[in-house]
Formats: C-alpha cells, sequence, structure tokens
C-alpha cells in the first residue's frame, strides 16, 4: 500500500510539473495587460511600461519563466500583481470558506444521498422509487447557478429565513482563528457564531450540494441493487437471516464501494462548482478570488491557484483510490 | 445486531460532544461585546492601509475614518476646508503655502501633530524609493508634483522643500505654480500619518510596500477612529473610535467594512438587516430600495460618462459624421434606461460642479432627421461602425455599460447606422481603447478626485492618445497653458474657454454624470454624502 | 497515475465490457434499438429533443420578429421591464427585445452549441484515445510510449475541473460564441480519450480478441476491425449525456461573462444573467430560460441513460 501511494505521488510530479508550463503558457496567453488592470482608466503609456518594468513583464518570455520555475522549485508561487501579497498566503485565507463550503455540500449529498438511493433500490419499481428517481434527474440537469438563483430568491427574499450572501453575520464580531468559521465557533466556545456560520452555508452548500447529491442517489441505487440481486445475498435471504443484517453485513457493505469512488470524484467537482455559487453568494472563498483574478489579469494569482486546485484534486483522487483498496482487497490486488 | 449499532451511534454522538466540548476551551474569545455598530458593504477591500500608496476608492473610503488631511472639504461640496490645519495663506509669488495648524492633535500612537510632523509626511513622500514610484502606489504624488526627488522624474518634480516655522506653523514650498495645490491637499493620499509609527512598521523601500505591518496592521491617523482589525481573508475590516480625537467624537462603538462585490448582493445584505449601508447601489435597486423605507442618499455627481470617437478611423475624422451621431443621441432615453433615478445629461466633459464649467457650450439637440441628413452629407449614410463596450464591470460614472451600449446603440439604428457591437472584459477592453487604434467609439470615463478642471481635461485631452486618435497641439497646448498659472481665479476663463472649444471639435459626446447612491436602514442617521466621497462617518448614529 | 473518468454528467463511468454473449447473431445495433423502444423514459427524452429540435429549426415561422432585436429599448427603463401583451406574449427582456422570440431562437443556439461542441470534443477526443488505445493494443515499445504520451497530456487535463478547463480556454480565445463552442469541445478531449482507450484495451483481453490473435490476424487487423467497433457504443452513450453537459456548461460560461459580444444575443444562459438584476421585478425573465435549459439538458440524459441501459446487457433486468 505504502509503495503505492509513494508511486502515485510521484507519478503526481511530473503532471503537475507539465500543468505549471501550461498555466505560464496560458496566462500570457491571455489578451489585456496586467499593469492596465492595475492602472484602470487612468493608466498613462509612461506609468504602464514602468508598472511592466518593475514586475519584469517586459523581460522576455524565457527569462521569465526562468524566474517562475525558479521561485517554483523554491516552493514560491509569487505574489500577487493586484494586491501585493503572497500568493501562498491569499490561498491559505480564501480555501478554508472554499473548504467548508464543499464540506457542507458534500455533506448534505452524502447525508441526504446514501439513504435515498438505499431506499430507492429496495423498493425497485415503486413509487418512492420514481420520485427519487426523477428527483435525482431533475438535480443533475438543473445549472448550479441557476438553482442557486432560485433558492436565493424563494429563502432569502421572499421568505426571509436564511441570509442571502457572506460567511457570518459582522456583528457577531466573531473571533477567527482558522478561518473555517464553524469551527471557529466551536474552538472559542462562541457557539452562536458557530451556528451562524452554519446557517450562512445552508443555501449555497444545497446549491453546489444537489448535483452531487443526484448522483450520489443514482449511484447508491445502481450499486444497491445490483448487489440485493446477487447470489450470496440472495443465499443470505433463503437461509432466512433478518432483513436488517443482510443489509448491514451484505448490501450496504458491497454497495458502497462505487459510492465512495463516486463520493470522491464530487469532491474534486466541487471545487470547480465553488466558482459560480460562491459568485452567486458573495461568498469570498478561492472560486471569487479566482474569477475576480482572471478579470484582473493578474497571473502568479491564476498561476498558483490553479495549480493548488489541481493538487488538491489530484490528492483527493489518490485518497479515493487509496480507500478503495482499504475497503475492497480485489483492488489491492492488482 | 440492532442495539449494537445504536450503541455505537451513541458512542459517536458521545466522541463528537466531547470533542466539542474539549476544543471549545482551547481558544481564547476576542470578543468585547460592542453594542452599537455601524456594519458598511463596499465593493472591494482596501488594498492596503497605508492611503500614500494608494489611488482607489475602496482604500480610501477606509483610510479617511483612520487619517485627516491639512485640507478637507466643505460638506456636501468640492469646496477645500480647513481641517488639520486651520488656515493657509498663498506667498506673493504664488509658489509657497503656509499652513497654521489645529492645536492639540495627537495621532493613535500618542504622537504630537505639529510642523515636524507635517514636514516629516512631505519629506516621506518626495523621497519615495524608485521602486515605488509606480502609478500603482505613489500615483498621486507622482502626478500632481509631477515627479519625485530621486529617478527618471527628479527633472521636472516642482516640490521645492518644508519648513517648520514654529511648532504649529508649516511652509511648503513649490518650485512651479500649481493653482490646486489646496484642493489637492484634500486628496485622501495626502493625509498626515503619524512619523514615529511610520518609522516602526513602515518600510517605504520594499517592494511589496502594501503588505508591510504599517498598511496591514498598524495604521496611524489622526482621525476619529483607529485601527482593529483587518481579515484578509473575508475582507472585513474593523474600526474603533478614537478616544482622544480632537474634533467630535464617534457616535458609534464600531464600524466594520465588508466587501459584497455586487450591488445586488449588497442591497439583499442590507435587506437582510446584515449591513447598515452600502456604496454604489444599482440603477435598478434605488427605486425599490427607497419604496422598502430604506433611505437613499445621493452623491453630487462629480463624474462624466462619455461616448467617445477614434477619429483615426473613418468615418469619425468627419466632423459631420460626429455632429450627427451627437444629434442621433436622445441622453435622457439613455439616462432612463441605464442610470439611477436623479442622473443629469452632461453637455461638457467636466461635471457642473468643477470650476471652469462653461454655461454656454455649443449643444446638439436630439434630432434624429438632422442626424440623417448630416449621415447623408458625408457620404456615409447606412454605413457599418465598431462600437466598442466593456463587460462585467460597473463604474460609479458607468453603472451599467450593457444596458448605456444597447439603448445607444438602439439610437444609432435609428438614424440608419449599422453597429457592430465588440465587447470585452474591461482590461481588454482599456487595452483596446487605451492602446490599441483598432476601436470606433467606445465608452469610458472619469470620476474627479478633487476640484480640478485640469483632473478631467488634462487627463482627456492633455495630449495625443490613440484613446480619441486625433493630433491636435492646439487643442493640447490650450488645455495645458492654465497650469502656469498660480490662482484659480485666474484659470478659470481660460479653462471655460477650453471646454466650449472642445465641445465646438466634438471628440466625444459627454452624455451623463450618473448620480452615486448609497442606501442605508431606516436608523441610521448622520451619514452626509460627498461628491468626492470625503466621507467620514464619526457623525453617523444607530437609533433604536 | 490514473485518474477516474469524470463522466460528463458525473454518472458512474459507462461500464465496458465485451459484446453480451447472449446476443450473438443479432446485431449490437438492432438488439440495442428493440431494447430501447421498450423503454419509457427514452421515449420521454427522444420527444423533449425531438420538440427542442423542432423549435430550434423552425423559430423563424413561430415568431414574426427578429432575433437580438433590441428595436423596443426605448420602453424599458432601469425601473420597468414591460410584461406580456398581445404584441409580446412574454413580454420584453431586460434590453427591449420580444422575450418569447429570444426563448424560442435560444433553442437555436443551444442546439448549435451543444452539438458543434460535443462534436469537436467527440472527434478529437476520440482520435487522440483511439490512437492511444490502438497503440497500447498494438503493443511494443513505441506503441507503449506513444499511448503513455498519450495519456500523460489526458492526466494534465483532467488535473484541472473541466469547467475550470473551459473557462480558461474561453478566457483565451476572447468573446466570441466560437470560443465558448471551442473550449466545452475542448475541455471534453480528456473524457472522450480516456473512455475510448481503456474500452478498446478492455477490449483487447476479450475472448474472441484473444481468439483472433491466436488465429494469427495482424495486430492493426484487430484494432481497426474489432476493437475500434466495439468500443464505439459507451462513446454514444458518452456523447449523447455530454450534450446536455454541454449546454449547461454553455449557460455557465455566459452566466461567467463569456461569450458573445450582443448583449441581447438570444442564448440561454445569457439570458438567465442579464435578468438576474431584474429578478424581483420580473422573474419571467431568468425562470424561463433556466427552466428552458434544465428541460433541454433532461430531454439529452434520458435518452442518454436510456441508451447506455440498452447497451450495457447487465443492467438489463
Amino acid at each position: 500500500m505504502l509503495r503505492f501511494i509513494a508511486r502515485r505521488l510521484l507519478l503526481m510530479v511530473p503532471v503537475l510539473f507539465g500543468l505549471s508550463v501550461l498555466l505560464f503558457a496560458w496566462v500570457r496567453a491571455l489578451p489585456g495587460d496586467p499593469a492596465r488592470a492595475l492602472l484602470g482608466e487612468r493608466a498613462s503609456d509612461a506609468g504602464v511600461a514602468r508598472v511592466n518594468e518593475v514586475y519584469g513583464f517586459d523581460r522576455p518570455v524565457l527569462e521569465q519563466y526562468g524566474v517562475y520555475v525558479g521561485a517554483l522549485l523554491r516552493g514560491d508561487l509569487g505574489t500577487s500583481i493586484q494586491t501585493g501579497r503572497p500568493v501562498t498566503t491569499s490561498f491559505l485565507e480564501y480555501f478554508p470558506a472554499t473548504l467548508e463550503l464543499a464540506l457542507a455540500a458534500l455533506l448534505f449529498a452524502v447525508v441526504l444521498g446514501v439513504p435515498l438511493g438505499y431506499l430507492a433500490a429496495r423498493h425497485r419499481g415503486g413509487l418512492v422509487d420514481s420520485v427519487v428517481v426523477s428527483g435525482s434527474l431533475l438535480g443533475v440537469v438543473t445549472p448550479v447557478f441557476f438553482l442557486a438563483i432560485l433558492l436565493k430568491l424563494v429563502f432569502a427574499s421572499w421568505l426571509g429565513w436564511l441570509p442571502s450572501g457572506l460567511r457570518q453575520d459582522p456583528r457577531l464580531d466573531a473571533t477567527h482563528v482558522t478561518n473555517f468559521y464553524v469551527l471557529d465557533g466551536m474552538l472559542t466556545g462562541e457557539w452562536d457564531a458557530a451556528w451562524d456560520a452554519l446557517v450562512h452555508l445552508v443555501l449555497p452548500g444545497i446549491a453546489l450540494g444537489t448535483i452531487p447529491l443526484a448522483i450520489i442517489v443514482r449511484i447508491t441505487r445502481a450499486s444497491v441493487a445490483e448487489v440485493l440481486d446477487e447470489d450470496h445475498v440472495r443465499t443470505a435471504r433463503a437461509k432466512g437471516l433478518a432483513a436488517g443484517t443482510i443489509s448491514r453485513r451484505h448490501v450496504l457493505r458491497n454497495a458502497l464501494l462505487p459510492v465512495m469512488t463516486t463520493i470522491g470524484l464530487q469532491a474534486g467537482l466541487l471545487l470547480s462548482g465553488a466558482v459560480l455559487t460562491e459568485t452567486v453568494f458573495s461568498f469570498n472563498g478561492i472560486g471569487s478570488y479566482l474569477f475576480g483574478a482572471i478579470t484582473d489579469r493578474d497571473y502568479p494569482v491564476l498561476q498558483g491557484f490553479i495549480l493548488f486546485i489541481a493538487l488538491i484534486y489530484c490528492l483527493i483522487n489518490l485518497l479515493v483510490d487509496v480507500l478503495h483498496g482499504v475497503v475492497d482487497p480485489r483492488v489491492r490486488v492488482s | 445486531m440492532r442495539s449494537t449499532s445504536i450503541r455505537r451511534t451513541g458512542a459517536g454522538v458521545a466522541a463528537v460532544l466531547l470533542v466539542g466540548s474539549v476544543l471549545a476551551g482551547c481558544v481564547e474569545s476576542e470578543r468585547d461585546g460592542k453594542e452599537n455598530t455601524f456594519v458598511f458593504a463596499a465593493s472591494a477591500a482596501p488594498k492596503t492601509l497605508d492611503p500614500f500608496y494608494a489611488s482607489d476608492g475602496e482604500t480610501f473610503r477606509v483610510t479617511r475614518q483612520i487619517y485627516e488631511g491639512l485640507v478637507g472639504t466643505e460638506p456636501g461640496t468640492v469646496e477645500p476646508a480647513p481641517l488639520l490645519a486651520e488656515s493657509w495663506t498663498q506667498s506673493d509669488d504664488g509658489l509657497s503655502y503656509t499652513f497654521d495648524l489645529e492645536d492639540g492633535v495627537t495621532f493613535h500612537d500618542g504622537t504630537p501633530f505639529d510642523a515636524e510632523a507635517v514636514c516629516a509626511n512631505f519629506e516621506r513622500w518626495s523621497a519615495t524609493p524608485e521602486v515605488n514610484q509606480t502609478d500603482d502606489k505613489a500615483y498621486y504624488y507622482g502626478k500632481l508634483f509631477r515627479g519625485f526627488a530621486t529617478g527618471a522624474t527628479a527633472e521636472s518634480a516642482i516640490y521645492a522643500g518644508c519648513s517648520a516655522d514654529d511648532e504649529l506653523t508649516a511652509t511648503i514650498t513649490l518650485d512651479a505654480p500649481f493653482a490646486g495645490f489646496i484642493a489637492a491637499m484634500s486628496l485622501p493620499a495626502f493625509a498626515m500619518q503619524s512619523p514615529t509609527a511610520l518609522e516602526e512598521y513602515q518600510d517605504d523601500e520594499s517592494a511589496s510596500v502594501l503588505t508591510t505591518p504599517y498598511g496591514t496592521e498598524h495604521p496611524t491617523g489622526t482621525g476619529p477612529f483607529e485601527f482593529a482589525s483587518w481579515n484578509q481573508g473575508s475582507g472585513e475590516v474593523r474600526l474603533t473610535p478614537y478616544d482622544d480625537y480632537w474634533g467630535e467624537a464617534a457616535k458609534v462603538d464600531e464600524v466594520v467594512v465588508v466587501e459584497i462585490d455586487t450591488a445586488r448582493g449588497r442591497a439583499e445584505a442590507l435587506r437582510n438587516g446584515e449591513i447598515d449601508g452600502f456604496d454604489l447601489v444599482g440603477p435598478a435597486d434605488v427605486e425599490s430600495l427607497a419604496d422598502e423605507g430604506f433611505s437613499i442618499e445621493n452623491r453630487p455627481a462629480f463624474n462624466i460618462l462619455y461616448l467617445a470617437f477614434n477619429q483615426a478611423q473613418a468615418p469619425f475624422d468627419d466632423i459631420r459624421v460626429r455632429q450627427a451621431i451627437a444629434h442621433a443621441i436622445d441622453k435622457e432615453a439613455v439616462i432612463s434606461a441605464s442610470m439611477p433615478d436623479g442622473t443629469e445629461p452632461a453637455d461638457q466633459f467636466v461635471p457642473e460642479l468643477v470650476d471652469g464649467y462653461a454655461a454656454d457650450v455649443p449643444t446638439y439637440e436630439h434630432d434624429p432627421e438632422l442626424a440623417r441628413q448630416l449621415l447623408e452629407e458625408a457620404g456615409v449614410a447606412g454605413t457599418t461602425i465598431t462600437f466598442n463596450y466593456p463587460t462585467n464591470i460597473s463604474r460609479p460614472y458607468m453603472p451599467q455599460p450593457d444596458d448605456t451600449f444597447n439603448i445607444v446603440r438602439s439610437q444609432l439604428e435609428a438614424v440608419g447606422l449599422t453597429v457592430e457591437p465588440v465587447a470585452a472584459e474591461w482590461t481588454d477592453y482599456l487595452e483596446q481603447v487605451q492602446n490599441t487604434p483598432d476601436h470606433g467609439i467606445h465608452l469610458l470615463g472619469w470620476t474627479g478626485d478633487y476640484d480640478d478642471p485640469d483632473n478631467f481635461l488634462g487627463v482627456f485631452f492633455g495630449q495625443q492618445s490613440l484613446e480619441w486618435g486625433f493630433d491636435d497641439p492646439e487643442l493640447f497646448a490650450e488645455v495645458a497653458a492654465p497650469r502656469q498659472l498660480t490662482t484659480t481665479d485666474e484659470q478659470r476663463p481660460l479653462y471655460e474657454q477650453v471646454n466650449r472649444d472642445v465641445m465646438e471639435f466634438l471628440p466625444g459626446i459627454p452624455l451623463a454624470s450618473p448620480v452615486p447612491s448609497l442606501a442605508f436602514a431606516e436608523n441610521v442617521e448622520g451619514y452626509e454624502a460627498s461628491p468626492v466621497q470625503d466621507e467620514v462617518w464619526n457623525m453617523v448614529e444607530i437609533t433604536d | 497515475m490514473s485518474l477516474p473518468v469524470p463522466s460528463a454528467t458525473g454518472a458512474d463511468p459507462i461500464a465496458v465490457g465485451p459484446v453480451a454473449p447472449e446476443e450473438a447473431g443479432v446485431s449490437l445495433g438492432r438488439a440495442t434499438w428493440r431494447r430501447l423502444r421498450r423503454t419509457p423514459t427514452a421515449w420521454v427524452g427522444a420527444v423533449i429533443i425531438g420538440l427542442f429540435v423542432l423549435v430550434a429549426l423552425a423559430a423563424p415561422l413561430l415568431t414574426p420578429y427578429e432575433p437580438a432585436s433590441t428595436r423596443w429599448a426605448a420602453e424599458v427603463s432601469t425601473t420597468n421591464v414591460p410584461g406580456p401583451s398581445a404584441e409580446h406574449w412574454l413580454g420584453l427582456d431586460r434590453y427591449g427585445a420580444d422575450m418569447a422570440t429570444q426563448l424560442l431562437y435560444g433553442a437555436r443556439t443551444s442546439l448549435l452549441y451543444g452539438v458543434v461542441s460535443t462534436l469537436i470534443g467527440l472527434l478529437a477526443g476520440t482520435a487522440l484515445g483511439a490512437l492511444a488505445g490502438g497503440a497500447g493494443a498494438v503493443g511494443g515499445r513505441v506503441g507503449a510510449w506513444v499511448d503513455a504520451t498519450i495519456m500523460r497530456v489526458v492526466d494534465v487535463m483532467l488535473a484541472v475541473p473541466s469547467l475550470l478547463l473551459a473557462v480558461s480556454i474561453a478566457a483565451v480565445l476572447g468573446k466570441s460564441g466560437t470560443a465558448i463552442v471551442v473550449a466545452i469541445g475542448a475541455a471534453q478531449v480528456p473524457v472522450f480519450a480516456r473512455l475510448l482507450r481503456s474500452s478498446m484495451l478492455a477490449q483487447a483481453g476479450a475472448d474472441y480478441v484473444l481468439a483472433a490473435n491466436a488465429l494469427g490476424l495482424r495486430r492493426s487487423r484487430i484494432v481497426m476491425s474489432h476493437l475500434l467497433p466495439n468500443s464505439v457504443g459507451p462513446t454514444i452513450v458518452q456523447a449523447t449525456l455530454n450534450l446536455a453537459t454541454a449546454i449547461i456548461e454553455v449557460a455557465a460560461l455566459s452566466y461567467l461573462g463569456l461569450g458573445t459580444p450582443e448583449v441581447a444575443s438570444a442564448e440561454w444562459g445569457r439570458m438567465l444573467v442579464a435578468a438576474q438584476e431584474r429578478f424581483d421585478e420580473a422573474p419571467r425573465l431568468a425562470l424561463l430560460p433556466g427552466i428552458a435549459i434544465a428541460v433541454t439538458a433532461l430531454g439529452f440524459t434520458l435518452l442518454g441513460e436510456a441508451l447506455r441501459e440498452a447497451l450495457d446487457p447487465r443492467s438489463r433486468r
């Protein structure tokens, strides 16, 4: 197992390196000029030239690439052109928000999705099944941002039950340690702040979690159905084992594998879905920051953030494969 | 079996509770139970809290609460008014200014504010290291004082020196006339900062001067509020009242500035009661918020939105075509379709509030028939023109460019022109219209910094540019001439003439000065809007 | 490293197996068709798609107005968007275009963008995948090298979430409809490439291939006449499902501000974004295009799923 992990980690290096080269080329292929983005409509030609000189954008591309790679090898992703802050610092400041949102979405999807899928499989062809299956189909085909807008309209604007944006009520003056606001509230014993942060996660969490929910429902249903039909389950049933025991011992355990793979996959995709959700809910995470960086042509931020996202995406995939091996010994062999 | 599983679940819940309660003790809560908090939503986080290195409105919004300059503005106007300087005099040659300073003022760190402190600030600005002499940092100083003590601009720099005549009298001397000097001193970039705090926490030599301890944790001025915290991740800045403030003490216990980037998001947060007020209300929200009982404050407009012609491109080099398009446009309809209620149409390239605004410029009435006729005469009836506009951007002078584009286009089509739209993201857009000859008519504008016509006319027509695509040395000289004069009274007639001549030449069509609006919860009182955003929140009150 | 294939709708990766043995003698296509006909969801999907295509083609006959025409711009103000009337059944949109016309022509845009982008992804992806899979199945040092190189490139592309990839590509290409189509197409390439490759390699181990091998058939011939045709099924399924995703992604890119320079373009995503600021006063402006996107995507998803089940004998129970 350790060798497997080591090999996979090693293989990640060329992929990320290749990506860093592509990213370098990509940001420079973007139309527009970071200096102008920085100076706005008052930019004079001399001012633009001066900024380019200071940031080194006027040097030959190859030389810039050398500087970039050199820094990258030292683990330095550079500093943002817009804010002057180190990219790594900014990422660590914004990432907790996105991760918190993604976890909320994932929790919503798993907690609701697995039981629903199981229920549908147990009552295949019945009313419950049809409702669950059509509901999950609707979940897959509704664009995230449309759902987000709808949720906000209904639950924030019309009913006023839930907040429409931000991560926490600024008036609470919550203490922030880790920037995971719910956790911060628990750490400091500011339970009202933790609760408030949780409440703020509800709408964006549902918006972001709906597609994963729909998918998890479908996968759970399919894989439970498959296991239910397998010989050993039939045997167990024939042996007269209680239905509950069969579900736990034979069905759930065996059906879990594809479900887990799916959850892992969704976790990666949630990161990109977050871009759209964060935009709608004024949620200050990496998504909205990254999108701002595209508009501003903030080269170092674009390169660094996407590299980070790719790294996390790869790590999650690795984790999924490792868990796979833990649950299913057959995978370990191959 | 069932009971086992229940036991397991029970154990799990217990574990979570246990971990939770253990964790709960682990970090000290830093809450101090402030009651009367004023929460304001801005469209972006500040870039730094050292205003000298800033030039954007969102940074200044915060630094105005912390710092004060020698000169302020009369409430609600652009007129210079005493602030840290009680009064001032200009020498006979017009090159020296002597300031009498307010007595008993201290910086937040206890350092006294005196003539020495004033000179320390001026000397610091002039001595800005070359690495930070860029337009993204020391923009205003470089621009208005025409250069720094060192570097490529040293030749043209006009700052000569500062002397502390006595404890409360400081004299600034310039090398060349600068009639707008007093008005410029009201810019937040020229606010007075504590020399002791700068010494301790600021590093002007640093290439990352925006993120030094001074700019992020220890900004120190004389204003009614002092710095409390700045959460970089959420963009939240907290300020508390400065107890020894020399002026009117703040009426709230705490001020929080949060970042919500869309106008719609800010309006929603106000409706939900999470914020007490916000700036840059979207045109569509003004009326509905007012109907719902929120109070709307309008700033007197100090900006201009124009439709520019690129004369390097045919047929815009033909004055008849430019006149035709001017006659084709119905400014009232443009305002109704894309700008907030209360916006006035513009008839020249400076807003009415600016000293040097001319009452009698050539005007072009909405007259589609005449427009068609002129196009016919110019031989370009029915021709196709390129129309550039930016997307995903909202500026105070241009709240909804896509709506503005859309309505202007329909008016141009109504006189028989065919419009080819070219849209770009803001950055690409600026590059396209300002740095390439490859654009047609386009939307752009400007928000004034302080009361000086050069701040508008000089920016637009001070020199040849790719944006306008014409070369008229006579006009450039005419725009530059008033800068040689030492007082605004002498300058005024010259600028009025520039405005008349520009509208005759018609390089573009000034469309409107959109009213920037702020919205507040009903229980917020005492917010006074200023055309140049000189808004200090010590008078703001939250009533029950 | 092997990254799992994120299938476009995120649904379970398509089961890849040899042709069902019990279907021997009956052609794959006919067997699939027979099963498909018996699936009600396939019919619902087909009807939705049929209507969608019909509207897209017949849009000019269904409305008297031109698309993207903002003739009535003067009637719209910052505070008022005229609602339904005899002249405009669904009222005007924010830019003063006829809402009904915009919606109908929006079907045309979606169809065009969806089909073209999926075709781009399909052609480029299968070409790459077939090359890698073919080379891998043929084996040898060169084959393995070609396979490995292609798959590394695909891995790099897969390391970035697909929407982010599409956004990145579209941002470089500038603001145009073509940019969106190319971007979404390109973002689909790795999915198709992986799918075809793995499906071909899986077949390479199947009994009938081993038999062909034993019979002494040339390896390249086995690839062309056995592996490739038998891998087409899953690819078609994936393409149908991708049409749904492509339509949603077109809207998402428009939502993020990429796409045509025409503000009033008849494109559902664009309409949805524009409507957002006017949501309180005129919810229909956002609801109608949103529902249109969802229903169309639903049609393709239903058909795609039914097709998958019909193709995969294991799911026939």
